[in-house]
């Protein structure tokens, strides 16, 4: 089994995913882009599960999309809430805590 | 008996699995019943039709059927058990003694039937004597299992069936009693855990178990007592009560801590009676931890001294009352002593003596609370101390080794004292008031249906022939074996008791006949319509009086009227081969034989006393408050008012022996004023010469400390770190920006630094 292209799709999500982190204002396809990281991850858990004929990177990966729900809830709440205070979601405008 | 012992000891097949009938075996849901019923009512109670009273009289209605059910499963199991017939336990451990192979110590449980054949030469009736345990392995520590299970044997399932009609009368009746009260819902669910508290504690099987039901018992009694707290003397009651009991619960935990450790690490109740009949803990343990519990059943039954909290927790409910004084909490003593007897009987020597702690206890109890029934005004308090005095009776009979009449007047006596209890309260409840002086008299004319329940209680608890109170009285006398009764087959020659025993009878009359004068004829003296009560009153008081009349049937002594002392018929000492166990965990008691000169004598004495009484109230009071046509409830020229002794004699039984002054004057003032004292000379002249001292030197040095390590060392240090951070601040102020994505940034360049890191070293 040819472990190498899902972890060079892996790394390409990944990338993609730490690129959209790090330009995009919008707040949601920040969160978005976290989503591509995570997924990137999950890849690679149930490709090397997978490879070592390991259940436990299966059930990794189940952990890590549960976590992820969580997370990406808590996320939207700020993103709400940050548009319900400042009538924007954009990330480069909350700066309050500029040292 | 001692035969039996020996065999016990050395024919390994004394013990066997096999099942008994079911209802023996899963005794447990008794208990459960209520315990649910308990949460039931706590959590839906409010928001059920009948305020969660349904739930409780459904929950012991049940509990009841199934005591009843078992009662009649254990009469059978009693008598047809034939231990021969089962096959022997193979997966049991033989060379261990009879108690340790109960103990699975997987965890699984098991039921073990202990049996003993009680064959002796004599040619006497074979029965094996039986007791169902079962039960599980709760967590071991340091080599010990803690069990749980049930223990039963005649005198739990007895008891079972007591507590569960009792407080199903008490259930019923409170619906009505305290109908419309603010913590209606609240009451029914503590009554019923109090009597899961209560069926639990019956059937324990270890001693752990034992203590946590007692204390489950007293907790409910505290918050039962209390439960119209908003008024002081209430909730000062629950505490006194509380409290009280705390002084014994001292000594259960000491007793049982010896006996844990005099048995072998060991809370198993059958394995501690085992040990203790067949003489393997030694003497002064035994003592030692009798006397102890001795302490917890004062403050537990009521007995003198520690009986104080008693007859102030009439500030509770009526129902309370009664539930307390005849099926739960003050029993719990008593039947304390039955479950644990041969560490009594042994480590107070009851065979073979004249006079021990118990016997004593419990004669001093009977004639001194009876006395104190005399001065009561409070129709509730004449009943406290006339429980106290029937509890005194119980003691007496476990302490000069009458066991089946302890536990058979803890049987009628449950009845008939129940039945005066709610018959009292159904009065009260007619005319808003317990003061029996100021409030009652002639109340037969307004309630005809309490006022017939209550004479036939009273008259029971008189122990009138053919009544119950006269069958249970009547044994515990001949089992004191004084003065030449019964003396060749019982345990000792106890004639201080007998004397007490027939004073007690001829008091226990003679307050009673004061207080159904001054409740029940005469001129009404309080005010307003008394009325009849309710169905859910009068039924229970019915049914309670039907028991106090015959109850006590069930025990006739053997030789009355048919058969002869050896040859027991029909129902002569039913109640006793009912209840009294015959195997390796029981002692061997000797029973003395009933006498007809001591029963004659006894009702005579017995009704000497209402006969003086009647004399007093019912042909004196009453003929002259016909005469002047006052309400009298005494003759204003009394021999109280005329003799300086009979004067004093009343001033001390109206201050109640003075007891509560000794606590609270003596005792607590005692050990407060003294101590405060030498607390204060101690803290003005000790302390305070330390504490001057110390902070003078402290002065001084701390000068010192400020002028040269404070201003100098220390401070120059904080001033330097604060000018470096300000320094290093102000150059690192400037990475951050309040910028998350740039935050990222950062931490994504130091997570690829580090993987490279990471990649060329390894």
């Amino acid at each position: 089994m040819m472990l190498n292209q899902f972890l060079l799709l892996a790394a390409a999500l990944f990338c993609i995913g730490v690129y959209g982190v790090l330009t995009r204002r919008n707040g949601v396809l920040v969160l978005m882009s976290v989503e591509l990281i995570l997924n990137a991850v999950n890849i690679n858990l149930v490709a090397f599960g997978a490879f070592r004929d390991n259940v436990m990177g299966d059930v990794f990966a189940v952990f890590v999309i549960a976590v992820a729900a969580a997370e990406v809830g808590v996320g939207l709440a700020l993103v709400l809430l940050m548009y319900r205070n400042r009538r924007s979601i954009d990330f480069t405008e909350v700066d309050a805590l500029k040292g | 008996m001692s035969l039996l012992v020996l065999a016990a000891e050395s024919v390994p097949e004394v013990s066997f699995t096999r099942d008994a009938n079911w209802f023996l075996e899963n005794v447990w849901i008794v208990p459960l019943l209520p315990a649910l019923s308990f949460l039931g009512i706590l959590f839906f109670g409010k928001r059920l039709p009948r305020g969660g009273a349904e739930l409780g009289i459904a929950a012991l209605g049940l509990a009841f059927l199934f005591a009843v059910v078992a009662n009649i499963a254990w009469f059978d199991h009693r008598d047809n058990y034939d231990y021969r017939d089962a096959e022997p336990a193979t997966e049991l451990d033989h060379s261990a003694g009879v108690g340790d192979t109960v103990l699975d110590i997987d965890g699984e449980s098991d039921t073990v039937v202990l049996a003993a054949a009680e064959e002796s030469e004599g040619g006497e009736e074979a029965h094996p004597a039986v007791a169902v345990l079962k039960g599980r392995t709760w967590f071991e520590n340091g080599g010990v299992a803690f069990a749980v299970g049930t223990l039963l044997d005649g005198s739990s399932v007895m008891m079972l069936f007591v507590v569960t009609l009792i407080s199903l009368l008490v259930h019923v009746y409170s619906t009505d009693y305290v109908k419309g009260d603010v913590r209606f819902t609240h009451f029914f669910a503590f009554l019923s855990l109090f009597s899961s508290s209560m069926l639990f504690f019956v059937l324990s099987r270890s001693t752990i178990q034992l203590i946590t039901a007692w204390e489950l018992v007293g907790v409910c009694s505290f918050v039962l007592i209390g439960h119209w707290w908003e008024e002081k003397p209430n909730s000062d009651a629950a505490l006194k009560a509380f409290l009280t009991n705390r002084v014994g619960d001292i000594g259960l935990l000491v007793g049982m801590i010896i006996l844990f450790f005099a048995a072998g690490n060991t809370f198993d109740i059958v394995t501690i009676n085992e040990k203790a009949v067949a003489g393997e803990i030694s003497q002064t343990a035994l003592t030692w931890a009798a006397i102890s519990l001795t302490a917890a059943v004062m403050s537990k039954s009521g007995q003198f001294i520690l009986h104080t909290w008693l007859p102030d927790a009439m500030a509770g409910p009526t129902p309370v009352s009664a539930l307390i004084h005849a099926a739960t909490m003050v029993v719990a003593g008593v039947f304390m002593i039955a479950r644990l007897y041969p560490v009594f009987y042994e480590g107070f020597g009851i065979a073979d003596n004249s006079v021990n702690g118990l016997a004593v206890i419990g004669a001093v109890t009977v004639v001194f609370g009876g006395l104190l029934a005399f001065v009561q005004d409070d129709i509730k308090k004449v009943l406290a101390y006339s429980t106290v005095s029937q509890l005194g009776y119980m003691v007496l009979a476990l302490g000069v080794g009458a066991y089946t009449a302890a536990l058979f007047h803890l049987f009628t006596h449950a009845f008939f004292k129940a039945g005066l209890f709610l018959g009292s309260g159904s009065v009260a409840h007619s005319v808003h008031s317990f003061d029996m002086k100021k409030d009652m008299g002639g109340m037969r004319k307004f309630l005809p249906t309490p006022f017939i329940t209550f004479l036939i209680c009273s008259i029971s608890l008189a122990g009138v022939f053919p009544l119950a109170g006269f069958w249970s009285k009547d044994e515990i006398l001949v089992g004191t074996g004084g003065l030449g009764v019964g003396a060749d087959k019982a345990n000792g020659s106890y004639h201080l008791m007998l004397i007490m025993g027939l004073v007690g009878a001829a008091l226990t009359g003679a307050y009673m006949t004061r207080c159904i004068y001054l409740t029940f004829f005469g001129e009404f003296r309080g005010h307003g319509h008394p009325h009849e009560s309710g169905r859910a009153i009068t039924v229970p008081l019915i049914i309670l009086s039907v028991f106090a009349v015959g109850a006590g049937f069930l025990n006739l002594p053997p030789g009355f009227l048919a058969g002869s002392a050896e040859e027991p018929t029909g129902w002569q000492e039913r109640f006793g081969h009912f209840v009294e166990p015959a195997a390796a965990y029981f002692p061997p008691i000797g029973h003395a034989v009933p006498s007809w000169g001591l029963a004659i004598i006894a009702s005579i004495i017995g009704l000497a006393g209402p006969a003086v009484a009647y004399w007093y109230y019912f042909v004196k009071v009453d003929g002259l408050a016909k005469q002047t046509g006052e309400k009298l409830t005494e003759l204003p020229n009394g021999i109280t008012s005329r003799n300086a002794w009979a004067g004093a004699g009343h001033a001390v039984l109206v201050n109640k022996y003075y007891l509560d002054h000794l606590y609270n004057d003596v005792i607590v003032a005692g050990v407060k004023g003294p101590l405060a004292r030498v607390a204060y000379w101690f803290n003005q002249n000790v302390l305070d010469g330390v504490v001057d001292g110390a902070a003078d030197g402290a002065v001084r040095s701390g000068r010192f400390v400020y002028d040269n390590i404070d201003q100098k060392v220390v401070d120059g240090a904080v001033n330097g770190s604060g000018f470096l951070s300000s320094q290093s601040g102000q150059g690192l102020r400037r990475m951050q920006t309040g910028k998350v994505q740039q935050y990222a940034a950062l931490l994504f360049a130091g997570a690829t630094i580090l993987a490279g890191i990471f990649i060329v070293v390894i």
